[in-house]
């Protein structure tokens, strides 16, 4: 038996020696077309995706540019941006924007966080259950949904009627066409936003962690503040920041619940075009918001990982 | 044993009638241990064995149906948890990402409100402890698995708890590393003497380490003994055949004598009791006979069907008359590896008598 095992050995050596006295290295070249290729037909096999991208994506932005550059008498001008620092409307439209956001976020994980948490806790075939109960109302209309609230929400509404005959409060409360019912429906909508990244990452949070903890000494309130929030965190900020994005472009809640009274940048440009016919202007608040989301976005990654967004969860 | 830590004594732990049951299956059915104050024992069984339900009992993360635990002379089957004061190294080590080696092996310090600067040295000296001074300022995931494991052993120590519970703490090392750190946690718990019960599944490493092995399966405590009494005198088949490699023939045991087909199989002492046993052959006991084999040993005849090489040692696969299959391992040492049978000779393998043990035909 160890003779053969001998004799195996001789030979592995006798091949070894072979291809390092032919000189030059065997199938180097063919080896590395071989790999030029795949990589060719892959790029080949992405062009059409990478093609859709650009006209339906890069062309209108680079149009919305070059029109927020165009004045009123169709020459190059800023007057467009000129006028947003004129006027203190601007100013102020940017500021309701600002704060309608910073308030959903707010709220979103005010509310979120805790829903989540019972989410995760949950066993796991209950907790997707609930989630679809979560994602439920994406499968309804914006509109429909907005439109429900403002039902709801008026004053002579569903709310203030069983307020009022249950005697919680006398006068009907002001819940609508201002800044309370747009911050209600605005946060109604984004919450899925925030719960399932807050979800994920609280998933994939080891439950060793809080025995650890535990176990060491901590209380249960103790292990909550100074383990499983700390390592709940990415996701949290991976949603509020989905949401804050998606606030400051929002359009039609604050539109139907704010009454009028809630102008965000959104809105301002929706009547620059429906009634001054002013494309320029309002292109020039188009890209003021993209370049302004974009800036969030880029400060943002310093301190989320962007795959943790989709993935969830605490890289380990 | 003790004479580390003379200001925290270890402290005894006593398990009585301890059930748990997950709907009608028994994690744990009525398991009574007395556990000696600084005594290592090991928990050993296989997966889904109840072991590591006991550990969590233990630990406080499982609530049983019924039973006592004492820590000393406290009841503390009601005590959550945080209360408990044991250290426990868990199996995927469970350090806190978010935290450095310090921040993990101080946390338990800072819990329990120590002034800041004694924390520094007593985490200090808890990594020196465990060979990783001056790691403290390092991130947990820039350490290696090695590494790990020994700051999540610092983590259970620094806070000089009397238990110290282990849940496979080393599954996830490479074998040299692994035997290495057996090696290291037994040094350790001889300096610091706290009474430690250690999980795992792997026999050898609960033999190398152990004071005492508790053998558990389907939820009962099956034995419990010293490594050798566990290895040399398994109270059934089923431990057996966990413990070390055997080989079983069954006997008939009448008046005192265990006969093999007509045959008597000597023993130590006479076997008590009557009916059916069986023969424990471990591979490394039989040995192979040349010549006329002396009348004081069991023989077994036999026609090799493989031998195997495996660098230390060899083992042979013999086939008995009756088909039943004897395996033994011999040492490849010196002239003894000439002596390796080739496969279709036809063999004589002596077992002493001293080393013959019989088994229930059961699984406890």
């Amino acid at each position: 038996m160890n003779d053969e095992k001998l004799s195996d050995a001789k030979l592995s050596d006798a091949k070894l020696n072979d291809t390092e006295c032919g000189g030059e290295k065997l199938h180097a070249r063919e080896l590395e077309s071989d790999a030029r290729r795949e990589r060719l037909a892959l790029l080949g096999l992405t062009s059409p995706a990478l093609l859709l991208i650009m006209i339906i994506m890069v062309i209108p932005v680079g149009w919305l540019f070059w029109l927020s550059f165009i004045g009123q008498d169709g020459s190059f001008s800023l007057e467009n941006y000129a006028r947003m620092i004129h006027y203190k409307t601007y100013f102020r439209i940017f500021r309701t924007t600002f704060e309608v956001s910073v308030l959903t976020t707010a709220i979103c994980c005010l509310i979120g966080y805790p829903l989540a948490y019972f989410l995760a806790h949950l066993p796991q075939r209950i907790a997707n259950l609930c989630m679809i109960a979560v994602l439920l109302p994406f499968w309804t209309s914006l509109l429909v949904r907005t439109y429900a609230w403002l039902v709801l929400l008026q004053r002579k509404g569903l709310i203030n009627d069983l307020g009022i005959s249950i005697g919680l409060w006398d006068e009907p409360l002001r819940l609508v066409n201002n800044l309370t019912g747009t911050l209600i429906g605005m946060v109604h909508i984004m919450l899925p936003f925030l719960v399932l990244p807050v979800y994920g990452s609280m998933r994939a949070i080891d439950r060793d962690f809080v025995k650890a903890a535990a176990n060491l000494g901590a209380t249960p309130t103790q292990a909550f503040w100074q383990v499983f929030l700390p390592l709940s965190l990415p996701g949290v900020f991976a949603g509020s920041l989905i949401v804050f994005v998606l606030c400051l472009g929002f359009f039609v809640t604050p539109a139907i619940l704010g009454g009028g009274k809630v102008v965000m940048v959104s809105m301002q440009i929706a009547s620059n075009i429906e009634l001054f016919f002013n494309w320029g202007a309002a292109s020039a608040l188009g890209v003021v918001l993209l370049v302004v989301t974009m800036a969030i976005l880029v400060v943002a990654s310093k301190f989320v990982r962007f795959d943790q967004i989709i993935g969830g969860g605490h890289g380990r | 044993m003790n004479d580390a830590t003379p200001a925290k004594a270890a402290l005894p732990i006593s398990v009585g009638g301890l059930t748990k049951t997950y709907g009608n299956i028994f994690a744990l059915e009525n398991v009574s241990i007395d556990i000696k104050s600084g005594e290592f024992l090991t928990l050993l069984g296989p997966s889904g064995s109840g072991k590591t339900t006991l550990l969590m009992v233990l630990a406080g993360f499982t609530r049983p149906d019924h039973g006592s635990v004492k820590f000393g002379d406290n009841e503390i089957v009601r005590l959550p948890p945080h209360k408990r004061d044991v250290g426990m190294v868990f199996q995927n080590y469970a350090l806190f990402p978010h935290m450095s080696v310090e921040g993990n092996v101080g946390f338990p310090l800072k819990l329990r409100k120590v002034p800041k600067p004694e924390i520094a040295t007593r985490v200090e000296r808890a990594l020196e402890t465990v060979q990783l001074g001056g790691y403290g300022k390092r991130g947990i995931d820039q350490l290696s698995g090695g590494q790990r494991q020994r700051v999540a052993l610092a983590r259970a120590i620094v806070f000089e708890p009397r238990i110290l519970l282990m849940d496979e703490p080393l599954s996830a090392l490479d074998k040299k590393l692994r035997e290495h750190m057996q090696i290291e946690l037994r040094h350790l718990h001889e300096k610091l003497g706290m009474t430690t019960v250690y999980v795992t599944h792997d026999q050898r490493e609960a033999l190398t380490m152990s004071d005492r092995i508790a053998v558990i399966n389907h939820g009962r405590l099956m034995q419990l003994g010293e490594p050798k009494t566990i290895y040399e005198r398994p109270a059934n088949r089923f431990i057996a055949d966990f413990i070390g490699e055997s080989t079983f023939l069954p006997v008939e045991v009448k008046a005192g004598k265990a006969m093999l087909g007509g045959r008597q199989i000597r023993t130590a002492t006479p076997p008590e009791g009557e009916g059916r046993r069986l023969v424990l052959l471990r591979p490394e006991r039989l040995h192979i006979l040349e010549g006329k084999p002396p009348a004081r040993l069991n023989v077994f005849e036999a026609t090799v069907r493989d031998v195997v090489y495996q660098g230390d040692s060899f083992l042979m696969v013999a086939v008995m008359a009756d088909g039943r299959e004897i395996a033994v391992r011999g040492l490849t040492r010196g002239a003894r590896v000439s002596a390796i049978p080739a496969a279709g000779t036809s063999v004589k393998l002596g077992l002493d008598p001293d080393e013959t043990a019989l088994v229930p035909d059961d699984e406890g």
